[in-house]
């Protein structure tokens, strides 16, 4: 059986799968790392995103061999050790941009590389075009568009801290 | 999906080796198609050959009047690169226009001009841009390239290398994306290289093809009202319930009047 091995959360791991394992079925089934979620499992609702080498992927549209030797960062991996959450995690909560959660991850991994990848700001038309791949059954998606708009301010350090959802 | 073994060569010579040695082995890009067909079982391949350790095949660059893109650069990569978006805006446009940011973020561009989707975008581009396909074996000109619904010049084992575009003086794209699956309906690409029109149409027929009565017109007169009022005879192309070969018709002049303007 082929042999991966790739650094997921900052951990090294070498893991023994079938060329046909999926990266979100080593993820979830080896690592237990099941904060990432399958939702369609057709690469269309973005619940399994994750970032490989710092890109966005759906994990389900990608096979565990393909991972060799990548950095992989899942939705465990984004707060700091000591529990203080990733700004795009804490306006989530601040902003309420979630109803029952199950897209809430893939939604909070492709939001940050969107956010990364934007240096100059984010309009709220061009946050709603760059969650294409993501789906909200509840359409929570006023909220989380809201949420992504105040942290990217954190992000890009022209506010110190998340605006409040009461301003 | 079916259990298959697993290949990553470091060079063209050996990925072609063990395609060539095997003909139910295929090659995998960024598998954005490729990975979905296998989860329905609509494919056995005995091998899958990764391409992405091999480096000669990523990468986009510019020599003269020429831009060459790797086969397996990505949707991404096209969509940002400097030399893309500069010569061949509407192309930058299209990658930018594929899927969503996480499929562009792992399809590659010779991944789905191989695959010859007739609702893909890129082979409207590569058809209007005269581009020419560099193969591990040969150099085929576009026109000779897309051959039918999922069907190209490649034989089996032979390996899309490159894309070589000459620059060209304007392009434009529009297409009407299907509203639930966001691929392509109907798309028109138009190119002015050298003086010369070409107008690629996808999405609307089994596969690529050139109005060559657009580019007449347009050669004469470059502006959407030289195509207005020109129709595209629905005989051939495809209906289903999301539109009648009628209605594709019909969206082919529409979105060759879209992408003339487009491309200004």
């Amino acid at each position: 059986m082929p042999q991966v091995t790739l650094t997921v959360n900052g951990k090294s791991h070498t893991v023994e799968v079938e060329g046909r394992t999926l990266l979100v079925e080593l993820l979830r089934e080896k690592l237990r790392l099941t904060g990432t979620h399958v939702g369609c499992d057709t690469s269309q609702c973005g619940a399994c995103v994750v970032h490989v080498n710092g890109d966005s992927v759906k994990s389900c549209t990608m096979l565990a061999v393909q991972a060799d030797g990548a950095e992989v960062t899942t939705i465990e991996g984004l707060a700091a050790p000591d529990g203080t959450l990733h700004p795009m995690q804490e306006a989530f909560r601040e902003y309420h941009a979630l109803q029952c959660g199950f897209c809430t991850p893939g939604m909070v991994m492709s939001a940050i590389d969107l956010v990364k990848k934007n240096p100059q700001g984010l309009s709220e038309k061009e946050i709603r075009e760059g969650l294409e791949g993501n789906l909200c059954r509840c359409t929570g998606y006023h909220n989380i568009v809201k949420a992504i708009a105040a942290a990217q301010e954190v992000m890009h350090g022209r506010r110190s801290e998340l605006a409040s959802a009461a301003e | 999906m079916y259990d298959f073994a697993y290949h990553k060569p470091t060079s063209i010579a050996d990925a072609v080796k063990i395609l060539s040695a095997d003909p139910d082995a295929r090659p995998i890009s960024g598998g954005q198609t490729l990975l979905p067909a296998l989860k329905h079982r609509l494919n056995k391949p005995s091998a899958l050959v990764d391409l992405s350790a091999i480096a000669e095949l990523r990468g986009i660059k510019r020599d003269g009047n020429k831009i060459t893109i790797g086969a397996m650069t990505r949707h991404a990569d096209v969509a940002s690169n400097p030399e893309v978006k500069a010569a061949i805006p509407a192309l930058a446009r299209m990658a930018e226009s594929i899927g969503d940011p996480q499929v562009r973020n792992r399809g590659t561009m010779g991944g789905s001009v191989s695959n010859n989707d007739p609702a893909a975008d890129y082979p409207a581009a590569v058809l209007a841009l005269n581009a020419t396909l560099v193969t591990d074996k040969r150099r085929i000109a576009a026109d000779d390239f897309f051959q039918g619904m999922f069907t190209t010049a490649l034989e089996p084992g032979e390996l899309l290398v490159a894309i070589e575009i000459p620059v060209p003086e304007k392009t434009g794209y529009a297409k009407m994306r299907n509203p639930a699956s966001r691929y392509v309906m109907t798309g028109v690409f138009v190119a002015r290289t050298g003086g010369n029109v070409r107008v690629a149409v996808n999405g609307a027929g089994p596969c690529v093809f050139r109005q060559t009565e657009m580019e007449k017109a347009l050669t004469a007169n470059w502006s959407p009202d030289a195509v207005a009022n020109i129709k595209q005879s629905p005989e051939g192309l495809n209906g289903d319930i999301h539109g009648s070969a009628e209605y594709r018709a019909h969206l082919v002049t529409v979105m060759a009047k879209r992408a003339v303007a487009d491309a200004g």
